[in-house]
């Protein structure tokens, strides 16, 4: 004890100094585009209208918030982002149990299963919007219509939908990458002692398997929530925020506002109200899940 | 251990050493120019025959090629900050007299006599002008025309007029509809933006008799005549249209049509090349060519637009610039195209001699229809109703491409039937009064 309390004290003289230089380097990539960024949002400044940048006061926000568009995206952005994380979690959970089984051919699966987190998105979102969702190319057309069913107009009829299936196509590797290893970290003795009392592959799945793997989820489910916060890849290339604004969200909003319409000014509103709302989503995301892992410990 | 170390100190030194000499060391003498350029086919082709003006001028050429709108973000951003990033720019006609208004490009109206200036279009050189002084080179030139399916128009027993009117069209769409043996109607741009599908429903709506502003500057969208042209494109597309018709642009709709799946399709008459070349159309024997259709007034139904090379005022190399600008738009350089590559594929629609020659009217079928079109659009009028504003597809003022992209998605709400069209042209409406508050504070 006593030897602790005299060290503690010495190194930390040390490792200030050092530290100081990695320290303020971070702050300043941290702090620079956020300070421009709320800077630019109390501007006057559209690119287009040169010499004419004045301050704004609270302007933009205030024209921001009183546009329709704004409360549509920030509804879409939520509705994407529940949605992949349902899809990506759900899918992954499933690919995940299925794969952790013995079988002929487990590796060549896994890879299979993998391999779409490495396609990038552009490219993934151009294959499935004009080689399996077009509704005269498509395969899911050319499906349908051999059924007779008639054709599907994924992009007119359920923009987000499609958009999230991309999306949840995409990212479901990820969550397998994750929760896979959780599971063959799990005490096969566990599993031998349980199916020896007596339980079912089904029973077994949900009060050992899904218990065990709720700590690894809550990771993914954070580490996919700062991705589609701000997905924009996906919906540039397939539906271009429309039909309307039916698939715009925060971030195909602000490039909007700023690369269509060169207001810089209103992009940057645009920006920090996004950052808003990611920290308040972020905060009710972690109470959540942080009291989930308390009552699981 | 020691030696080691100091191998790799010597090592680390040596390589330290090499970076900063490869640093300070003068790049060679040789003038170099930087061109940012849209990834056309002319445009490829010009990239092939630069290597011709390299070797005559000694001057080493570095390409930047990239897609339409992020070619237009990219120079957008590079000049209005004020960065001189690139020397030959390639921009439409909705930019070259914008900026040229705020003083960002160097005129180039000084190409010398030899240039022939005369033989450029009238149109064209319009577009390309703020207060009578050139802006931009004008590289190729479009209007927009209707392509329709000779065939199936035969098959039909339908004969496509010279002068279409929308209501025919929309009956021969009704007739020609067979979407059970993959062929619809007619394919039309759906894909929301402002060099998109508004680009397309603006001659609709100016044709129908309708305008975007009135001299006051404000909105018309709420008009009878916006309603009408709308609800009529809606109606024809929905019915008469390939399914997913909202996300067709130029190039989808480009390849439905090659690909023998539209009946008619009213879009850029530089698309034609392309079509009649049956390495890449199935319907290059078949495909037909009439006027863009007329709805009330013949006034904008068709619209006029130029790719043109430019130079940004930042540009510290101008007159090696203007060089190579006067090369690549000259008729000697259409010449050479013919030469090397085939007459239908030199750049159209720029200057008369082109069409005045006859190897390019045997080899561009289309060639009389696309003169025709060119001749008599004019730019300076579009809407049979007075207006503040210029151009035809677009509203010559910064604000439009705001304005056009919210304007385009509020329209393809209404056709992927999410909101009616009232609906749609009270918000778009709404859309473009916000857009244009900061012009009346001016």
């Amino acid at each position: 004890m006593n030897v602790i309390s005299t060290s503690k004290p010495h190194r930390r003289f040390h490792a200030a100094p050092l530290l100081a230089p990695c320290v303020a380097f971070l702050f300043l990539w941290m702090i620079v585009p956020l300070a421009m960024t709320l800077w630019f949002s109390g501007e006057h400044y559209n690119l287009l209208i040169p010499g004419k940048s004045a301050f704004a006061g609270w302007e933009n926000y205030r024209s921001l918030l009183a546009t329709r568009a704004l409360w549509v995206a920030m509804g879409n952005t939520l509705f994407l982002v529940g949605l992949v994380l349902l899809i990506t979690l759900v899918g992954g959970t499933l690919f995940s149990v299925l794969l952790d089984q013995d079988f002929p051919g487990r590796n060549i699966c896994r890879l299979l299963v993998i391999a779409p987190f490495f396609v990038m998105p552009t490219v993934s979102a151009l294959i499935w919007k004009n080689m399996l969702m077009n509704p005269v190319f498509g395969l899911f057309a050319w499906i349908t219509r051999s059924c007779g069913l008639g054709t599907i107009e994924f992009f007119s009829r359920v923009p987000l939908l499609s958009i999230a299936l991309i999306v949840g196509w995409e990212w479901t590797p990820f969550a397998v990458l994750i929760l896979l290893p959780a599971l063959q970290s799990l005490n096969p003795e566990l599993k031998e002692a349980a199916r020896l009392d007596g339980t079912g592959p089904v029973a077994l799945f949900y009060h050992i398997e899904l218990p065990h793997l709720l700590r690894p989820m809550s990771v993914v489910a954070m580490m996919e929530m700062i991705f589609f916060l701000s997905l924009f890849a996906e919906i540039y290339v397939t539906t271009g925020g429309g039909p309307g604004l039916a698939s715009t969200n925060l971030a195909y909003l602000i490039f909007r506002d700023a690369l269509l319409g060169w207001d810089v000014g209103r992009a940057s509103a645009g920006g920090v109200l996004a950052i808003v709302l990611a920290n308040i989503v972020a905060f009710f995301f972690m109470r959540v899940v942080g009291r989930n892992l308390e009552d699981y410990r | 251990m020691a030696s080691a170390n100091l191998a790799w100190k010597i090592l680390g030194l040596l390589l330290g050493a090499a970076l900063l000499a490869w640093m300070l060391y003068p790049s060679p003498s040789r003038p170099e120019l930087t061109i940012a350029t849209v990834n056309n086919a002319d445009m490829i082709l010009m990239q092939q025959l630069s290597k011709e003006f390299e070797k005559q001028s000694g001057v080493k050429l570095h390409w930047v090629v990239l897609g339409e709108n992020v070619l237009r973000q990219r120079l957008t951003i590079d000049i209005s900050t004020g960065s001189n990033t690139f020397d030959v720019i390639t921009i439409g006609s909705y930019e070259a007299p914008l900026w040229g208004e705020r003083g960002w490009l160097v005129p180039v109206d000084d190409l010398g006599a030899d240039y022939g200036y005369d033989d450029i279009f009238k149109v064209i050189r319009q577009g390309l002008s703020y207060q009578g002084k050139l802006y931009a080179a004008p590289f190729y030139g479009e209007s927009s025309f209707t392509y329709y399916r000779k065939d199936l128009f035969e098959k039909a027993g339908l004969a496509m007029p010279s002068e279409p009117h929308y209501e025919q069209i929309r009956q021969f769409a009704q007739r020609l509809h067979d979407p059970e043996h993959g062929v619809y109607g007619i394919c039309l741009r759906g894909e929301p933006g402002w060099g998109q599908n508004m680009g397309y429903i603006s001659t609709l709506v100016h044709t129908f008799g309708g305008r975007w502003f009135d001299l006051d500057w404000k909105p018309q969208l709420t008009t009878p005549a916006w309603n009408e042209a709308v609800s009529f494109y809606v109606d024809l597309l929905r019915n008469y249209g390939p399914p997913g018709a909202i996300t067709n642009g130029y190039n989808e709709n480009r390849a439905l049509f090659a690909n023998g799946n539209c009946a008619m399709w009213v879009d850029a008459t530089s698309a034609a090349s392309y079509l009649l070349d049956p390495s890449q159309s199935r319907v290059a024997t078949t495909t037909g060519f009439a006027k863009a259709p007329i709805a009330k007034v013949p006034n904008g139904a068709a619209w006029v637009w130029s790719w043109a090379l430019a130079i940004p005022g930042s540009s510290p190399r101008s007159a090696l610039a203007k060089q190579f600008i006067k090369w690549a738009t000259s008729r000697s350089y259409i010449a050479r195209v013919g030469e090397r590559f085939g007459w239908v594929w030199v750049p159209p629609g720029s200057r008369q001699s082109t069409y005045d020659n006859p190897q390019y009217q045997r080899a561009a079928p289309f060639a009389p229809l696309v003169l025709d079109a060119i001749l008599h659009a004019d730019y300076t009028k579009p809407s049979a109703l007075p207006v503040p504003y210029v151009g035809i597809q677009y509203v010559g003022i910064p604000e439009f491409q705001a304005i056009g992209t919210e304007v385009g998605q509020e329209i393809s709400a209404a056709l992927a039937g999410r909101v009616t069209v009232e609906q749609a042209l009270a918000l778009a409406q709404a859309d473009t009064e916000r857009a244009m508050q900061g012009r009346q504070l001016k």
